[in-house]
């Protein structure tokens, strides 16, 4: 079956637009939960940032709305100045690189390569940029030579690596990682961590990692019941203990203190 | 936690592994057809065609063993067709009275049922080795080269994909089970009655399809997020050679004097 390559749009950024704008987002899913309140967020071009709070919170709510797999309850999410609209989908999601939490459901394909294929190829690249983007996407993960291996074989943490690959294939504007240190033993968290200091790619992580924050984002973003509670630079925020505790969240310098 | 037993793929560098999977799975099925068309009772040619599958075993460096007990599997199903034994018309062979009931075999039956058993004997030994060579992967892309409709591969594919996360999700359910499975006695059973187990194993059924309905919700998203719009596109690795022609020639040209030998003897 031939290959059908349809015309690659150029995301012209060059007006300075914000990576991401959220405004006054809401969501209610169909059961009738509200999982989100009014949620605005800026983020700049370059900046890294950390999305805590407690479970519930609708940190992966909003997530699912950056890419537009979740819409329809008002407010407006912008991609480099591209509002997330139907006919807008295709480029938006080439330009935010979303990993979900589980690589078992972000690993969908056979092998690595088709996995790590999968993201160019339905952006209608021609076959011979696939494959070299493929092997970029791998050697930046430090996952070289994993190429034909079958995904169920891997360890968690080549698993993740790879997960990362999947999304950096496609040379996003905005990566997005959900839970990312989540089950990792601490050699893998530790080579995650570095992977992840390492990309020079603008970052929003949602995370229960207070160390991870802490080590790797100048700017965190609490959110509790549906809304953005506070927005800042990580330092003064972990230091608010009583902000922390008031929002499920434990301060790393406390938990340090206390061994 | 790793479940390996559907992996049926054997890593050699034999002629076999490195034949074109069209190839195979072409000649595979080639293969079964031809051992369906086969009259009853043409022992020759079954015998041929055991002949042709030690050899394709031998070239793909498998040991006579390693075929012979995998070719058990199929047993099972062949006994579907135990009831020809009776239905046949023919010269009785033995018979028995079970109540008010005569169960008659006939020869004709006997025949058959022999025939029915060697054939899916030999189809599924076939069938094995072609899973045995052939890295699943490339089998799909067959699949998808001979023009196998998508949506069929994919169902496929994801099925395999699936199926080891899926049997981890089933061990662990198990496990916890058995964890809570306690009692204050030591009379060695663990445990409740069938009934209890029975019940239990109802809800982990229905657990299991829960997590499977949620987890087809998360991989439809991680899809959707990758730019998936309804076409699964894959990049088409294979290229058929000289000696993959060669040998598809040759495999027919063997498949079909097994034929003239069935039906010429």
């Amino acid at each position: 079956m031939p290959i059908v390559h349809t015309e690659l749009t150029k995301l012209d950024n060059s007006a300075g637009f914000p990576t991401l704008q959220v405004k006054d987002l809401h969501f209610a899913y169909p059961d009738g939960h509200e999982a989100l309140h009014g949620v605005s967020l800026h983020v700049a071009p370059g900046e890294k940032v950390a999305l805590v709070g407690p479970n519930g919170a609708g940190k992966s709510t909003l997530m699912l709305h950056l890419n537009g797999i979740l819409s329809g309850g008002g407010g407006e999410v912008r991609v480099a100045g591209l509002k997330v609209e139907k006919q807008n989908l295709p480029l938006i999601r080439s330009k935010v690189g979303l990993v979900f939490q589980n690589p078992d459901d972000q690993l969908f394909s056979p092998t690595v390569f088709d996995d790590v294929a999968f993201g160019p190829l339905h952006m209608g690249l021609p076959e011979a940029e696939v494959r070299e983007r493929v092997m970029r996407a791998l050697a930046h993960v430090g996952m070289s030579g994993f190429e034909e291996r079958l995904s169920h074989h891997l360890s968690i943490g080549q698993k993740k690596r790879i997960s990362i690959a999947t999304v950096l294939s496609m040379d996003p504007e905005i990566l997005v990682l959900d839970e990312p240190s989540a089950g990792l033993d601490p050699r893998a968290r530790r080579s995650l961590i570095s992977l992840l200091r390492d990309l020079p790619l603008t970052m929003l992580v949602s995370t229960h990692d207070m160390f991870l924050v802490h080590e790797l984002f100048p700017r965190t973003v609490i959110m509790d019941g549906g809304e953005v509670v506070a927005d800042g630079e990580t330092a003064v925020l972990l230091s608010d203990d009583a902000l922390l505790e008031r929002h499920g969240l434990e301060s790393p310098t406390r938990m340090l203190a206390m061994l | 936690m790793h479940v390996s037993t559907f992996d049926r793929y054997e890593q050699r560098s034999s002629a076999v592994h490195q034949l074109d999977p069209r190839v195979k799975v072409v000649l595979t099925l080639l293969f079964i057809v031809s051992n369906v068309a086969l009259p009853d009772g043409a022992w020759w040619a079954f015998a041929a065609g055991w002949a042709l599958l030690l050899l394709v075993n031998r070239a793909a460096h498998f040991s006579f063993g390693y075929l012979f007990k995998r070719s058990f599997i199929a047993l099972p199903f062949a006994l579907a067709a135990v009831t020809v034994l009776f239905t046949l018309p023919g010269t009785a062979v033995a018979s028995w009275q079970i109540g008010s009931h005569t169960l008659t075999v006939s020869d004709a039956g006997l025949m058959r049922f022999a025939s029915i058993l060697i054939r899916s004997w030999l189809s599924v030994q076939m069938a094995i080795l072609l899973t045995a060579t052939t890295q699943f992967p490339d089998l799909m892309h067959a699949l998808h080269h001979l023009r196998v409709p998508q949506v069929l591969v994919s169902i496929i594919s994801f099925m395999y994909r699936y199926l080891f996360v899926l049997a981890d999700e089933v061990i662990r359910l198990l496990r916890a089970r058995d964890a809570r499975s306690a009692r204050l006695t030591t009379d060695g059973k663990l445990g409740g009655t069938i009934w209890w187990r029975a019940k239990v194993t109802g809800s982990m059924a229905g657990q299991l399809f829960v997590r499977s309905f949620d987890r087809s919700d998360r991989v439809y998203n991680a899809m959707l997020s990758r730019g998936y719009r309804g076409h699964l596109l894959t990049m088409n690795p294979h290229v058929m050679n000289g000696r993959d022609w060669l040998m598809a020639g040759v495999g027919t040209a063997v498949l079909v004097i097994i034929q003239l030998l069935g039906w010429l003897t």
